[in-house]
């Protein structure tokens, strides 16, 4: 009655058709598949192909077949261009900033709301934590450039109002204040929805250790640093291999939006910016490419070495 | 159990916390709107926070009499609509015929599709991907690239391999072909699943400025939000020519009722709206969302 195709049993057996056979028989499926297969072959397996241009002269009326290869030459081009260590820097910096200020944030916004019992309080902060999230990066940059402008913009009048600055301050072209306007934007877009899945983890926690904790006589702070963090750690550091994989992607969209003033260049330039100028702009293809895949390779290097550190410790991502 | 005034202590300090998250959340988007809201010279004269001063929808009347601007929310809908339904209608296809164990090759088609989670040619490869095939300057460059996800992929093959199997079986009993099974009894069961992806898919489209801004020069083409950051960085250098000259700023601003800042307030909560609309579905679905995402990772 039934199709043996359509059973795994029908595989196992010594006298199956042949795969060709078998193939034609399940066309049908295969039209489903190859042709989205197709599509990743294109737009994904060419332009990794295509990274081997930062070892040519891409040259775009010559080709990528056509081009001359070069071997290393981008690469030590990079390494002694004098922007270089102003990028690594930046990208160094800007990411750990980020990291250090951004990763915890959402777990203790999480741990807060865990203790509100007020349903109606704590669904109204969440529904306007995650909002932020889903606006695109060019509505929140233009809200920070309207929180921030000297044109009577909220952060100035209320510095001005309680008198710690008399002059409104041009935030967005003082080098020196760049970094924290990076950061500060980041947890305000993010904080809301990365605590999503540690709210979920602390609803996990058994309630039971609660109450022999409190019947013990520990208090709320104690019951979180004991029983909390330690029952979530696992998830901590899943998401915290994961975000030093994605340590060296600094911030592309945020810093192309929010640090287009030139004056900030030296404080805004990270990889991903830099490929963005020097190959869209400056249209220099295997230049970029090649700095490109020093990124790359950098984030796969932090990424092993993250989990190498958290196997150690008896967590791991494989 | 009775709470001791530490904890009592504790909870008044969580709560005044999260209020003052919530007000600094909320605030710069509640400010946003009510500058759009507000004479644009009488916002220059400052002081503007929580309520407009001196409403009028002279902003709005401007945006909407803009036809670029208009024309750049039209394509930004059509983008999100066709981007959307081909994107979801491809990615699930794909999906079902994964979903099937007697698929031959499945388990290399799906090496090759997880490779490309980890790996990418970068910015510039396809950048000139995208060059050679023509596709700069057309509508199509925001919706192809896109069309199939593999991290999509994958969410909907769990979600099919959950339907029991029974009521494809008696679907092919009746005669149906494996597309029959997809359209009439596969695609119907997967209501959620589709809703979840299809809302965060056209979140993407709507909010994604970056895709038209190196492939499309096309000022007719441009979505909103590419629009609105051209308009932003604009401002910026505006604001810079007004420290330059304030005096002649400050007589030409006394003659508008509309300036550069309400009227791009203004087209940014006209960009932000439909992802107000959504947002209450979004949220029933995007918890859901999240924690499937973070188990695949």
């Amino acid at each position: 009655m039934q199709n043996p195709a359509h059973t795994g049993l029908a595989e196992k057996k010594k006298d199956r058709p042949s795969l060709l056979k078998r193939f034609r028989k399940q066309w049908d499926l295969q039209l489903m598949v190859l042709p989205p297969l197709l599509f990743i072959l294109v737009f994904s397996y060419i332009p990794m192909y295509g990274v081997l241009m930062a070892f040519q002269d891409y040259s775009l009326f010559k080709g990528f077949s056509a081009s001359p290869w070069v071997g290393f030459k981008h690469f030590e081009m990079f390494f002694n261009a004098p922007e270089f260590w102003n990028v690594i820097r930046n990208t160094i910096v800007i990411s750990l900033l980020k990291l250090l200020i951004g990763f915890p944030a959402p777990i203790i916004l999480a741990l807060l709301l865990n203790e509100v019992r007020n349903p109606l309080f704590k669904r109204t902060v969440q529904t306007i934590s995650y909002l932020p999230h889903f606006l695109s990066w060019v509505i929140v940059a233009g809200f920070v450039m309207s929180m921030l402008s000297t044109e009577n913009g909220s952060v100035n009048m209320l510095l001005q109002n309680v008198h710690l600055v008399k002059e409104p301050i041009n935030f967005l072209a003082l080098p020196q204040y760049f970094w924290t306007i990076l950061v500060t934007t980041g947890v305000w877009k993010e904080i809301g929805f990365a605590s999503i899945v540690y709210l979920a983890a602390i609803a996990g926690v058994d309630p039971h250790m609660h109450e022999a904790a409190a019947m013990d006589g520990a208090g709320k702070l104690r019951q979180i640093f004991f029983i909390t963090l330690p029952a979530i750690m696992p998830v901590i550091i899943v998401f915290l291999i994961l975000d030093i994989g994605n340590l060296l992607s600094a911030g592309f969209e945020d810093i192309l939006l929010l640090g287009s003033n030139p004056v900030l260049r030296d404080v805004g330039d990270v990889l991903d910016t830099y490929v963005y100028r020097v190959g869209i702009q400056n249209s220099r293809y295997s230049y970029a490419t090649a700095a490109g895949l020093f990124k790359s390779l950098l984030g796969v290097l932090l990424l092993v070495g993250a989990n190498y550190a958290a196997r150690r410790s008896g967590n791991s991502l494989w | 159990m009775k709470s001791s005034a530490g904890d009592r202590t504790l909870l008044a300090v969580v709560y005044a916390l999260l209020a003052v998250m919530a007000f600094i959340s909320f605030y710069p988007f509640w400010n946003a709107a009510v500058i759009s809201f507000n004479n644009g010279t009488d916002t220059m004269r400052g002081g503007i926070t929580f309520w407009p001063r001196h409403f009028t929808l002279e902003n709005y009347r401007v945006v909407f009499g803009d036809s670029r601007l208009i024309n750049g929310f039209l394509i930004s809908v059509l983008r999100t609509l066709v981007g959307t339904f081909v994107s979801i209608g491809a990615t699930a296809i794909f999906a079902y015929g994964m979903s099937k164990t007697e698929l031959i090759g499945r388990k290399s088609y799906m090496v090759f599709c997880i490779v490309t989670m980890y790996f990418s040619g970068g910015l510039i490869p396809t950048f000139l991907l995208i060059r050679s095939l023509d596709l700069f300057n057309t509508f199509w460059v925001m919706v192809i690239p896109g069309i199939i996800s593999v991290w999509n992929m994958i969410i909907f093959r769990t979600f099919f391999k959950s339907i029991p199997a029974g009521l494809e079986e008696s679907a092919r009993i009746d005669g149906c072909t494996n597309w029959g099974v997809l359209f009439r009894v596969v695609l119907p069961l997967s209501g959620p699943v589709i809703a979840t992806l299809s809302l965060f898919t056209s979140v993407y489209h709507w909010n994604d400025w970056f895709t038209p801004s190196i492939y499309i020069s096309n000022a007719d083409l441009l979505p909103i939000q590419t629009k609105l950051q051209q308009i932003l960085n604009s401002n910026i250098m505006s604001e810079q020519m007004a420290q330059l000259d304030a005096a002649a700023q400050g007589r030409m601003g006394r003659m508008k009722a509309v300036t550069t800042k309400s009227l791009s307030m203004a087209t940014m909560m006209v960009a932000t709206i439909p992802i107000l609309c959504v947002y209450p579905f979004l949220q029933k679905y995007f918890v859901k969302g999240v924690l499937v995402g973070s188990l695949k990772e």
